[in-house]
């Protein structure tokens, strides 16, 4: 049997100039052509390095890497959004890609009409849709509003709306990004096990996320990216397996300092791991943990909201605090420079390493995440002093218990 | 967080019957993804997504009148208020020559043209950058983007042409019946061709230089007074003028709209000259298009 997807030698090259514009004006390419003799070459990078694997039809393929290892990139070439610079792709079969849920989703239009109009961007022609529409729409649950413009509905019933048109794509070849990393987790496995249907009957489904669990539970088959190149194919325990150990020799520091996005017009500058009052990203276990967060900003802030969660390195979310649901002090008056501390004393995280996403906004607005941007290892202690470590990999918490020991007659006889 | 789900258990050797079926039956099924090497038209592709182009000129028309009290009749109203205007200013306090056509019917039929042209151009000249949220997350034929956007322009066209024939019955004007269902419909498709031509170089160029987000409006307004809608050609009295004049594929088919009122013989010169240039814009906006379009996920 012939693979479904032969993918050779596949380069992606980006030209980064010297300015980081989004766009050029006609005005610097003009002045760049007349400058052409003494120009400084362009710089460019590879994100895809000569990657090459194959996939045979009926394999469900999670791709893995962390941020920047080209993953995006390659989902960008599958789905001919942008064309690869150097070797080829051959697919047999009808490619669907899914990078985002809702595409084409016009607030304007009432649910049918987006239903109709995402259907068709998504590649289902107009009887197919006919067709699924009654099932689309049981799927989403948002049957009473399918006149209502959706402007009027819920970010959770768009989100919803937009996935059941989806879920019910039915091409050879599915490719589908992070995009089930929102939506709430009730609405996450109804589509996480409508993903399970397609590739069990069948269908050819190409996965990327962050989320290994996610990845174990669906792939069977796993790549391997790293800086951009195909680092390694494989059964998916076993590429899960290489990936963490990967990351867990990779030797990070306490402190982090983050280069400016222009995009934000507030942006967090340094990041630290603060353990028992010292810059440390080894922090033994029970030890009183917090992070600092150093922000600028072009104009006066207040209203600032910060938050953080800790995660295992598969991806599981382990904590998760900001401002916007508990308390906090902020400051009386604006400042353009500032530190946030989130103490969070001690922490019950079990031995291991931990990743740490931050993000910062200003009153109801997002203005910069960084996922799993800092990481670091809780090391085993003999809290209790018993003479005994805890076991690896048990848990991600544990927790003080008071373990009581009472003769059962005396409970059972009161009541 | 994570559902457990059960894995679907396809190795080499259990693969169901099913899947090795879709595998057979698409082997002539085979698409390849490579760095553009030549240019290709690629109508068969357009083809196969014509229901998507269907879409998006239905989603345009629908989005562009919700939310007003008059609705549709705004395609009507911004064309007759025009013309009103034209034929108070132009038409009776100027004294503009109108090749003997009651000035409003001479500014209405110029102007119906005219604003094809113009907010089709507008549209598709920003379509690219309006859509970018699209392109960068879906594949589709790019060109449908710019195609589309002039297909809503030829809707309104079809709202205000109700106005044109309830003038024509005003005036009673005696109109060459023969000469109207010829060329009123020629000059239609030379609009839409030239307008579809220089869009699509608009497009890609705005993709890549946001300078033309603001050269476009100011080209309209430049090109409304080259063109005869508020004037007759007839002025220019030079010999060469009437050739250089129909160049211009939008002052060949503005003229042509004119044809039916006025009882002069056909110049068939001309109209082949503004036919050819029509043509020649589109097939250049085509190619300039094509050839650009893979890099506007990369560029937007």
């Amino acid at each position: 049997m012939k693979p479904i997807l032969e993918i050779q030698n596949i380069s992606k090259r980006y030209v980064i100039g010297g300015n980081k514009e989004r766009y050029l004006s006609l005005r610097e390419q003009l002045v760049n052509n007349f400058r052409k003799g003494f120009r400084a070459p362009k710089e460019s990078f590879l994100a895809l390095d000569d990657v090459s694997f194959e996939v045979m039809p009926g394999e469900t393929v999670g791709v893995i890497g962390k941020n920047g290892a080209g993953k995006s990139t390659l989902l960008k070439i599958l789905s001919r959004i942008t064309p690869p610079t150097t070797g080829k792709i051959l697919a047999r079969g009808r490619v669907a890609s899914l990078l985002e849920v809702g595409t084409g989703f016009h607030p304007e239009l009432s649910g049918r009409e987006n239903v109709y109009l995402n259907g068709s961007i998504l590649g289902l022609t107009r009887s197919e849709i006919d067709k699924k529409f009654d099932e689309i729409v049981d799927f989403s649950g948002v049957g009473k509003f399918l006149e209502t413009p959706l402007k009027r509905y819920s970010s959770g019933m768009q989100l919803r709306l937009a996935f059941a048109v989806a879920a019910h794509l039915e091409p050879e070849i599915l490719v589908i990004d992070e995009v089930l990393a929102v939506g709430d987790a009730e609405f996450q496995k109804k589509c996480l096990g409508k993903m399970d249907e397609v590739s069990k009957s069948g269908r050819t489904v190409l996965f990327v996320s962050h989320n290994m669990e996610a990845v174990r539970n669906l792939c069977t088959k796993g790549v391997m990216l790293v800086k951009g190149q195909c680092k390694s194919v494989g059964p998916i325990e076993d590429i899960i397996e290489e990936y963490i150990n990967q990351y867990t020799a990779e030797p990070e520091g306490a402190s982090m300092t983050i280069p400016r996005d222009k995009k934000f017009s507030t942006w967090i500058t340094e990041l630290s791991v603060i353990a028992d009052g010292q810059h440390n990203a080894n922090v033994n276990m029970g030890a009183s943990l917090a992070f600092d967060i150093k922000f600028e900003s072009e104009t006066p802030v207040k209203d600032l909201v910060i938050g953080y969660v800790i995660s295992t390195l598969k991806g599981e979310k382990v904590i998760n605090a900001n401002t916007v649901y508990q308390p906090y002090t902020s400051y009386e008056e604006g400042v353009i420079k500032g530190k946030v501390r989130c103490q969070i004393g001690t922490v019950p995280l079990m031995p291991g390493r931990y990743q740490v996403s931050f993000w910062l906004g200003r009153s109801i607005q997002l203005m910069q995440q960084l996922d799993d941007i800092l990481t670091f290892e809780v090391l085993p202690q003999d809290l209790w002093g018993k003479g005994q470590l805890p076991p690896k990999n048990a848990s991600s918490l544990w927790w003080n218990t008071d373990f009581q020991f009472l003769p059962e007659s005396v409970s059972s006889a009161k009541n | 967080m994570t559902p457990s789900l059960k894995k679907s258990a396809s190795t080499e050797n259990d693969i169901p019957q099913e899947v090795v079926d879709i595998a057979a039956a698409k082997e002539g099924n085979l698409y390849t993804i490579e760095a553009p090497a030549y240019f290709s038209l690629n109508l068969k592709e357009l083809l196969e997504y014509r229901e998507l182009f269907y879409f998006f000129t239905w989603r345009d028309i629908k989005v562009k009148y919700k939310q007003t009290v008059l609705g549709f009749l705004w395609a009507i109203l911004q064309p007759f208020l025009m013309m009103l205007l034209f034929t108070a200013i132009f038409g009776n306090a100027l004294g503009v020559e109108s090749d003997g056509i009651p000035y409003p019917i001479f500014a209405y039929s110029g102007l119906l043209l005219w604003n094809i042209f113009a907010t089709g151009l507008n549209s598709s000249a920003n379509s690219m950058v309006v859509n970018a949220n699209l392109i960068k997350k879906i594949y589709f034929p790019r060109m449908i983007i710019p195609m589309s956007s002039v297909l809503v322009a030829l809707f309104d066209f079809l709202m205000a042409v109700i106005v044109y024939i309830g003038l024509l019955i005003y005036y009673q004007y005696q109109v060459d019946l023969v000469k109207i269902l010829v060329f009123l419909p020629l000059s239609l498709v030379l609009t839409t061709i030239s307008t579809f031509g220089l869009g699509s170089i608009l497009a890609s160029l705005n993709v890549k230089y946001r300078d033309f987000r603001y050269v476009v409006p100011y080209l309209i307004q430049f090109l409304l007074f080259i063109n005869p809608v508020i004037y007759s050609t007839a002025i220019f009295t030079a010999p060469w003028a009437k050739y250089v004049i129909a160049i211009n594929p939008m002052a060949g088919a503005i003229n042509m709209s004119r044809f039916a009122f006025v009882d002069k013989p056909i110049e068939w010169d001309l109209v082949g000259i503004s036919v050819g240039s029509g043509l020649v814009l589109m097939l250049l906006g085509v190619y300039i298009f094509r050839k650009t379009e893979a890099y506007f996920a990369d560029l937007a």
